[in-house]
């Protein structure tokens, strides 16, 4: 098949494909609903008979993220992929990846929570995913895809943050964007890298076999707390690093806007429809997408809520990233929060509704 | 351009691969593209449902309430769906299984007994390609060489025997379909 052929393909397939051509070495999953397709397309693909790269079914979310602990700490590109309450499975392995410096990718495809909830979009683990992914002083860097392609360009562009930051990072979708089909381009496959490649590249960190060199230790694991503390400002000043040079969003009709708002993933897609209907009545409407959810695109949004009459942030959950909407805002302007949960999407009426009741015509 | 369109009904009566077809059709046109499946709760209470967008421009939300034209195949997708479409809007359906019959006096309505033209040509399978076809005679978006291209990019290559009956099925729909009398 031509390489830069347009393909129509499930967010969830587009996933495993990327998977491949990014030169995973290895995915460890467990099937849940509404990302079962990835590890459904890997097994399709057969990788492990063309570029040799392992796909396992594990026997549940704590043996795949341990697994890919595992693999991570020699040196490999690893990922899973699962939805909410599999991804609460992984919190203690994520940790324990952040805490030994591991790169890592980690697919969500939220469905509606709390507790097995339903199998209906989501974005209610902002906070797991950006605040919280387990225990301990930790960030996730986490990338918010808002279409087929996008959840394609950031599995290869997650690897590169990954092992950029010796870190795990986070591709944060939904059950729309991993359910829908759209036109995507597939890049050219790059190979996988051999053990001497990723040490040339990212440093000699990992267990590679010991030969002609010092002893790599890969733990998180350290019971004297100054010891312990040095990890954490190590740890820091690499978040502090990833404040300046990886905060990405994407504008739309911002610059004369009245009012702007902000949403990620499938959120934002709506939105940008509610954003066209405000235009068309005549109300300067803009859209600021996140699409990287930590780092927090703050400095823009500060500097928007200074000259904006109004912020509205729509989320599929009842309201958190609203809180850092207005954290970075700092009270210049108003920030609204609108949203359905619990697996219901709004509406692109809806949004433009709440954008008119609780800013347009308030002001008016 | 842009034409959103719901296609709904029981899960084997090939929702979702009309869908697929007609996305694909889409994307042979050099359209830009959408395919939402119902995966949820309904779906495994036996019925199945599809959001197609074709547009010439890049499509904001994928999501849509407000469908230009409505392909409904059982009675709970007519009483769902049939409120949701524009005025002015097109419902195509087959009468087969339908007790309550559309009542909307504000748009175009359509009807295509495809389960009886399959069943008397011993193939129900077809069904789906024959709704596909009636949609195309009245919402000629799409040409015929497109949605033949689409039709065999959105099958496995082992379904590709099947080919030529689905052209056919195609065409039998277009013949087929009937403007309901007012």
């Amino acid at each position: 098949m031509n390489e830069s052929e347009i393909r129509l393909m499930k967010g969830n397939e587009v996933i495993a494909h990327a998977a491949v051509r990014a030169g995973c070495d290895a995915y460890f999953g467990y099937p849940i609903t509404p990302q079962t397709e990835v590890i459904e397309t890997l097994m399709e693909m057969a990788p492990w008979e063309t570029t040799g790269m392992v796909v396992l079914q594990a026997e549940s979310e704590i043996a795949s993220i341990n697994m890919v602990y595992g693999a991570a700490a020699c040196g490999k590109k690893v990922m899973t992929s699962s939805s909410s309450p599999g991804i609460s499975l992984m919190g203690e392995g994520l940790s324990y990846m952040a805490g030994a410096e591991l790169p890592c990718v980690v697919l969500n495809v939220q469905r509606g929570g709390p507790g097995l909830g339903t199998i209906q979009p989501s974005q209610s683990d902002y906070f797991q995913a950006v605040k919280a992914g387990g225990h301990g002083d930790f960030k996730m860097l986490v990338l918010a895809p808002n279409s087929v392609q996008e959840m394609y360009d950031h599995v290869f562009l997650a690897f590169e943050l990954a092992f950029k930051y010796r870190n795990p990072v986070m591709i944060l979708s939904d059950g729309v964007i991993g359910q829908m089909m759209e036109k995507v381009v597939l890049s050219p496959a790059v190979s996988r890298l051999t053990d001497q490649e990723i040490i040339e590249r990212y440093g000699s960190w990992a267990l590679t076999g010991r030969k002609h060199r010092d002893r790599n230790i890969v733990t998180s694991v350290q019971l004297d707390p100054h010891v312990q503390e040095g990890v954490n400002n190590t740890l820091q000043a690499k978040y502090r690093r990833a404040e300046r040079e990886e905060v990405r969003y994407e504008e739309n009709n911002c610059e004369d806007a009245d009012y702007v708002i902000v949403a990620y993933g499938s959120s934002a897609r709506i939105s940008s429809k509610a954003v066209e209907m405000a235009r068309e009545e005549g109300h300067k409407v803009g859209l600021l997408r996140p699409i990287t959810l930590y780092p927090f695109p703050a400095e823009r949004i500060h500097r928007l809520a200074g000259r904006v009459r109004g912020i509205l942030t729509v989320e599929m959950s009842t309201g958190q990233m609203v809180e850092d909407v207005r954290l970075s805002a700092g009270c210049q302007a108003p920030v609204e929060y609108f949203g359905r949960y619990g697996g219901m999407i709004p509406t692109p009426d809806e949004v433009y509704g709440a954008l008119k009741n609780l800013l347009i015509d308030k002001q008016a | 351009m842009k034409e959103e369109i719901i296609i709904a009904g029981f899960g084997g009566q090939g929702v979702l691969s009309m869908g697929k077809i007609l996305a694909y059709s889409g994307v042979m046109q050099d359209l830009e593209v959408s395919w939402m499946p119902s995966y949820g709760p309904e779906m495994r209470g036996g019925t199945a449902n599809v959001t197609v967008i074709l547009s010439d421009r890049p499509i904001s939300s994928p999501i849509s309430h407000n469908f230009d034209t409505a392909i409904l195949l059982n009675q709970q997708s007519m009483d769902k769906f049939e409120p949701m479409i524009k005025p002015g809007g097109v419902l195509i359906y087959d009468t087969n299984g339908i007790i309550r019959h559309p009542v909307r006096m504000d748009i175009d309505i359509y009807t295509l007994n495809a389960t009886e033209e399959c069943a008397r040509r011993g193939n129900t399978r077809l069904f789906n390609t024959m709704m596909l076809g009636g949609y195309l005679k009245v919402r000629p978006g799409i040409t015929m060489e497109n949605t033949f291209l689409g039709l065999k990019k959105s099958l496995p290559e082992r379904a590709w025997r099947s080919l030529p009956d689905n052209e056919a099925a195609i065409v039998a729909g277009m013949e087929l379909i009937r403007k309901r009398n007012p």
